[in-house]
């Protein structure tokens, strides 16, 4: 069976043309998708049962014990953590605040380690943006700053910005000038017109350098500026103005590196600015397919878009103080429940070390780091395979992922309502 | 030993991708405990073909296997995002949430031990 | 489950009743002759009304959301630890869904209409509307920066464009059509912007003309509602005479049942004067022809004097907001189809031209001598909070509460402003009016029992604890605010002012059948869109219907 229009479950470009054959419940071939992404859904190891650590081992047990005994834990616990979300649908989000309102526990997202303080920067200063089909029918000058999109997102050239042919960008590429700039030669860089090399740590002067340029100040800027001469800071400036329609993506480069959120603000008010002498808008590069909506369901439900702490019964929001890292980090949770990601892999050793001391819960199709240190298990259908639902690209753009396979194990939106269920028992609800 | 001081960069690559969702696989530790390196580097800390190295921060150590990346300036140093380049990451997020995964100082030399397995990272973080 | 509410003051305008006593029966969730052994409600010497209907406010969707992220200091205004039945509460200007739904209960409203949904982001809507209890809504889509309509209109096309717009109404779920700054987002593609006559650029059509056709095509289609209209040049000193051609360009077009073009937020159109300085109300002008003309209905858009998030489908008028205040600014182009952007603001009684909008809006509910003509709304959040219609409310109604306000604003108010000459007070059966009877005749509702409490009507009904005599401001403010009861088909859901019960809200929308060559013609026209230029794939547009658990369908014929 030939299955279109299939939504490709990794990235955040959320590439929905993706075509799969399906022969007796099991994925043979996956079209159109990128190496990424055929590598997901062809599918690979996979945790196969639940399963609860008894003296050091983790042994098999039911669905039933294992949501038993995650409900015994979190009911037992003062300061629980829940986190994760990216790579899961909107449905499940949704059953994952209501938990985290009725455990009176913070909820965090893995956009505290990637576009967090992107978001920070746009509670700053606002986000100036617009859809992919914009950029695609009209862009004429695009950016990749600090984002090696060529690895992160690999389609996202080919079908929303460089390559395309658009209502008004018929010529395709031709038509396009492509910027790429980073503190590596990446292989984004492959596909460019023009590279531009900024010092590590270097992006916030850089930034700073543009604006003043553009603001006819250009006499203050010294003649380089983090490694980059102010002759190229000036035309990439002129080019700016030049341009019809500019966008600039920006990824890790910017909220990973000194300064972050701060590199953010100096880049929105760039195109801010921009918008005085021409069309500009910029875009995070988001990185899970679904990171995206879980900050819009918490934005809607809880008023805030991540780190969000209900011990007072209210939503508490303060990135810093309720974000993950930070809880960790200062030893604050006494347990953790893991919903589709890995933070054992992705946080510090110094944040890992306190998820490896406390009861920790981990919901997942794949076994991970962090199922090595998880004292419950529970395994899940692969959202966008074998579950559908609601996820948001990185333009907002909501889309349903379909289901193309029967799952084998329950879905993160069915456990976590279980979990929900048995946890209000316990507590005499 | 020979050892050198490098800006320290994490980082996303296709390979590390691929298997992000498979990181107990041998392919995972192929594609994410390396370390890629300017050759002038490589040369300098005495590897002709390949070998290992040990990455050490003030915040911790690891060894991973050097690899040539010409397109990485000398001087920078590039570890893919996940468990490995997370044991010697900065985690202060200065009040943001956000540990510091990109720019730390450190130092990278060459090492014969061998690469510790996803196993054993986490045995040791218990 | 039947209801009495035994001896209440009832205000149903649908049914010409005002002010009289007597009883109202409920079975089940309708409205009904006599009941057998019913719950008795005791509404003596109280004020009994249908449920509340909110033409237009912005409570979910893409904008609502950008707002709340852009806006966390506003979050942290209002916040409600959950309760036993509700959830957490956040926010003043951009409150979360449940604060939305409880909030609008507690002042006994029952359906509110979501304006301005981007066709490509309904999904992300009806997400939303999921989960906003309480509240049956419905949602407009936006399809006149649309680059097909703007074809067809080009091509005089009609029969294609009413195809078009009925595919993508049953597409998104929507209830009507809604425009916005017609062709001025398509400009805001290259920043730019443009006026009624004014050529669309690429497009070679005007806004007069978008107007003219998408009406057209709404009546081809009977739809309940008519086009929903936000004129160009929203916001500027001057404006009125770009709203008067707006209102003119479908003049003498009718429809037996309701007017045929519904402008919105009105206030924020009815500016003199040629710049910020000189800046002046022509209330006068507005509702001199509204006065006179039968096929244009509008709701005021008030502006009260506080900090709020404007957010619109206007993408360039949030830019020029943004240069002016220098404040936060967020932009979400939509491809091919429209526009949005954000920006706080602080409307100052120490501002002229923000005392004067805040008298604009009231004086276009006084001069406007028929209320079924229009619809109390804040535009909210663009003008104020939606939690704000309680204090509107007792200014429409007392001369005295206004007359202190403008006591203590800018003085520009006795100059260039007309508030200060206008004695009327509007009455209960007024602002029943205004309120219900209004909002649901104008959308087309009342044929589907929203807005009256006629036999066979949906039993929302709202009971206030205040005497129709009652004139102190205070009093009437807080009566409103507060519900003594509101009952949402059937169920109490609020009483003495708090919420007893949450049930799921439903969604209408329509269903228009139009078939033929017309249809087949466009869905050509609209696979080639799909294929070159949307970066969705066609058969991931329309909203499934897992996205509205509770739909009412409304089925049109041609």
């Amino acid at each position: 069976m030939t299955i279109t229009d299939v939504l490709c479950p990794f990235c955040g470009a959320l590439c929905d043309d993706v075509v799969v054959e399906v022969e007796n419940n099991k994925i043979v071939e996956v079209k159109e998708a990128c190496e990424m992404g055929v590598s997901k859904m062809m599918g690979h190891e996979r945790i196969t049962t639940p399963m609860i650590r008894e003296s050091g081992e983790l042994k098999e047990t039911t669905y039933e014990d294992a949501v038993d005994k995650t409900a015994e834990i979190l009911v037992n616990s003062i300061r629980p953590l829940i986190y994760g979300w990216s790579s899961t649908t909107c449905e499940a989000h949704k059953k994952g605040i209501e938990l985290a309102e009725e455990m009176g526990a913070v909820i965090d997202n893995t956009a505290s380690v990637c576009h967090g303080p992107s978001i920070l920067a746009i509670q700053n200063v606002g986000l100036p943006s617009c859809t992919l089909g914009q950029i695609k029918n009209r862009a004429d000058l695009i950016i990749y700053w600090g984002s090696n999109q060529a690895e992160a997102h690999p389609r996202h050239m080919s079908r929303y910005t460089s390559f395309p042919r658009g209502f008004f960008s018929e010529e395709g590429r031709k038509g396009k000038k492509v910027v790429v700039v980073d503190v590596r030669k990446t292989t984004t860089v492959e596909v460019a017109d023009e590279f531009i090399q900024v010092a590590p740590g270097e992006d916030y002067p850089v930034l700073s350098a543009l604006r003043a340029i553009l603001a006819g100040e250009e006499d203050i800027v010294p003649s380089c500026v983090g490694g980059v001469s102010k002759e190229r800071l000036i035309e990439l400036v002129e080019k700016m103005k030049d341009a019809r329609f500019g966008v600039i993506f920006f990824g890790l480069g910017l909220t990973h590196t000194r300064g972050r959120h701060n590199n953010v603000v100096n880049a929105i008010s760039l195109v801010r600015e921009l918008n005085a002498h021409t069309k500009f808008v910029i875009m995070p590069m988001r990185g899970h397919y679904n990171v995206t909506g879980f900050n819009q369901v918490c934005t809607w439900e809880t008023g805030f878009p991540f780190a969000v702490d209900f011990s007072r019964g209210q939503p508490w929001y303060n990135p810093g103080e309720t974000s993950a890292v930070d809880i960790l980090n200062r030893k604050e949770c006494d347990s953790a429940l893991i919903v589709a990601s890995d933070p054992a892999a992705h946080f510090p050793r110094k944040s890992v070390e306190h998820l490896a001391k406390i009861p920790l819960i981990q919901i997942d199709p794949y076994p991970n780091p962090t199922m090595e240190l998880a004292d419950v298990v529970i395994p899940s259908a692969i959202a966008g395979v074998e579950v559908e639902g609601t996820a948001y690209r990185m333009d907002k753009v909501p889309i349903r992922l379909r289901k193309v396979i029967e799952p084998n194990h329950l879905s993160d939106e069915e456990i976590l309502g279980r979990i929900l269920d048995k946890v209000r028992e316990r507590r005499g609800e | 030993m020979k050892k050198i001081d490098v800006k320290l960069i994490t980082g996303r690559l296709v390979e590390q991708g691929i298997h992000l969702e498979n990181k107990m696989s041998d392919e995972y530790l192929k594609a994410a405990a390396v370390c890629e390196l300017n050759e002038r580097d490589v040369a300098e800390l005495g590897i002709r073909d390949e070998g290992n190295v040990r990455v050490k921060s003030r915040f911790g150590e690891v060894v991973v296997m050097a690899k040539v990346n010409n397109e990485n300036p000398a001087g920078i140093a590039f570890i893919p995002m996940g468990p490995w380049a997370n044991r010697v990451i900065d985690p202060d997020t200065g009040g943001c949430g956000m540990p510091h995964y990109k720019g730390m100082d450190a130092e990278v030399g060459l090492s014969y031990e061998s690469i510790p397995t996803i196993k054993e990272l986490m045995e040791d973080v218990k | 489950m039947e209801l009495l509410i035994k001896n209440g003051v009832v205000y149903d305008p649908l049914n010409e009743i005002c002010g009289e006593k007597m009883d109202i029966c409920v079975k089940d969730d309708k409205i009904v002759s006599k009941v057998k052994s019913p719950k008795v409600i005791d509404a003596d010497g109280k004020l009994v009304m249908p449920g509340g209907v909110d033409i237009h406010a912005h409570i979910a969707g893409g904008k609502i959301n950008a707002g709340r992220l852009l806006r966390p200091e506003d979050g942290r205004k209002g916040t409600e630890p959950r309760g036993k039945l509700t959830r957490a509460c956040t926010g003043y200007s951009v409150p979360n869904t449940y604060a939305t739904g409880y909030r609008y209960a507690k002042m006994g409203y029952t359906f509110v209409m979501e304006p301005a949904t981007p066709p490509l982001l309904a999904r992300h809507t009806h997400e939303e509307l999921i989960d906003t209890p309480i509240l049956d809504n419905a949602i407009l889509a936006l399809l006149d920066n649309n680059w097909m309509t703007m074809e067809y209109v080009k091509s005089g096309e009609t029969k294609k464009l009413a195809a078009y717009v009925a595919w993508m109404i049953k597409a998104v779920k929507a209830y009507g059509v809604k425009i916005v700054n017609p062709g001025g987002d398509e400009a805001w593609g290259w920043g730019k912007n443009v006026n009624i006559d004014d050529s669309v650029p690429n497009f070679d059509v005007t806004p007069r003309d978008i107007i003219g056709s998408l009406a057209e095509a709404n009546e081809m289609l009977n739809l309940p509602h008519s086009i929903h209209i936000h004129c160009n040049d929203l916001g500027h000193p001057g404006n009125y005479e770009t709203t008067l051609k707006s209102f003119d360009v479908i003049k003498g077009r009718s429809n037996k049942n309701r007017q045929v073009m519904h402008a919105t937020h009105v206030q924020f159109h009815s500016y003199g004067g040629s710049s910020w300085k000189d800046f002046e109300s022509k209330v006068d002008e507005i509702a001199k022809y509204v006065n006179v003309k039968k096929h244009v209905t509008i709701d005021m858009g008030q502006v009260m004097l506080g900090d709020t998030t404007t957010m619109t489908a206007d993408g360039p008028l949030e830019y020029g907001l943004h240069t002016i205040t220098g404040r936060k600014w967020t932009n979400l182009d939509v491809e091919l189809e429209t526009g949005g952007g954000i920006t706080p603001f602080l409307y100052s009684s120490k501002v002229a031209v923000n005392t004067i909008q805040w008298a604009i809006g009231l004086e276009l509910a006084l001069l406007i001598k028929d209320p079924w003509k229009i619809v109390l709304t804040t535009d909210h959040p663009n003008g104020a909070p939606f939690i704000t219609y309680p204090i509107v409310i007792s200014l429409l109604m007392s001369r005295q509460k206004r007359e202190e306000v403008m006591a203590n604003v800018h003085k520009a108010i006795n100059k260039r402003a007309i508030l200060p000459s206008i004695e009327r007070e509007l009455d209960w059966n007024d602002i029943a009016i205004m309120t219900r009877a209004a909002p649901a005749r104008i959308l087309g509702l009342d044929r589907y029992g929203k807005g009256h409490l006629g036999v066979g009507a949906d039993a929302d009904v709202a009971i206030y604890d205040v005497s129709p005599e009652e004139k102190e401001a205070k009093k009437i403010q807080s009566a409103l605010l507060r519900a003594k009861y509101t009952i949402k088909g059937g169920e109490i859901v609020v009483k003495d002012g708090e919420i007893v019960a949450v049930p799921e809200g439903r969604t209408y929308w329509v269903n228009p059948e139009f078939d033929g060559k017309p249809t087949k013609d466009m869905l050509g026209d609209l696979t080639g869109k799909f294929e070159k230029y949307y970066s969705v794939n066609l058969a991931n547009y329309p909203v499934q219907d897992a996205y509205l658990p509770h739909p009412i369908e409304i089925k049109t014929k041609v």
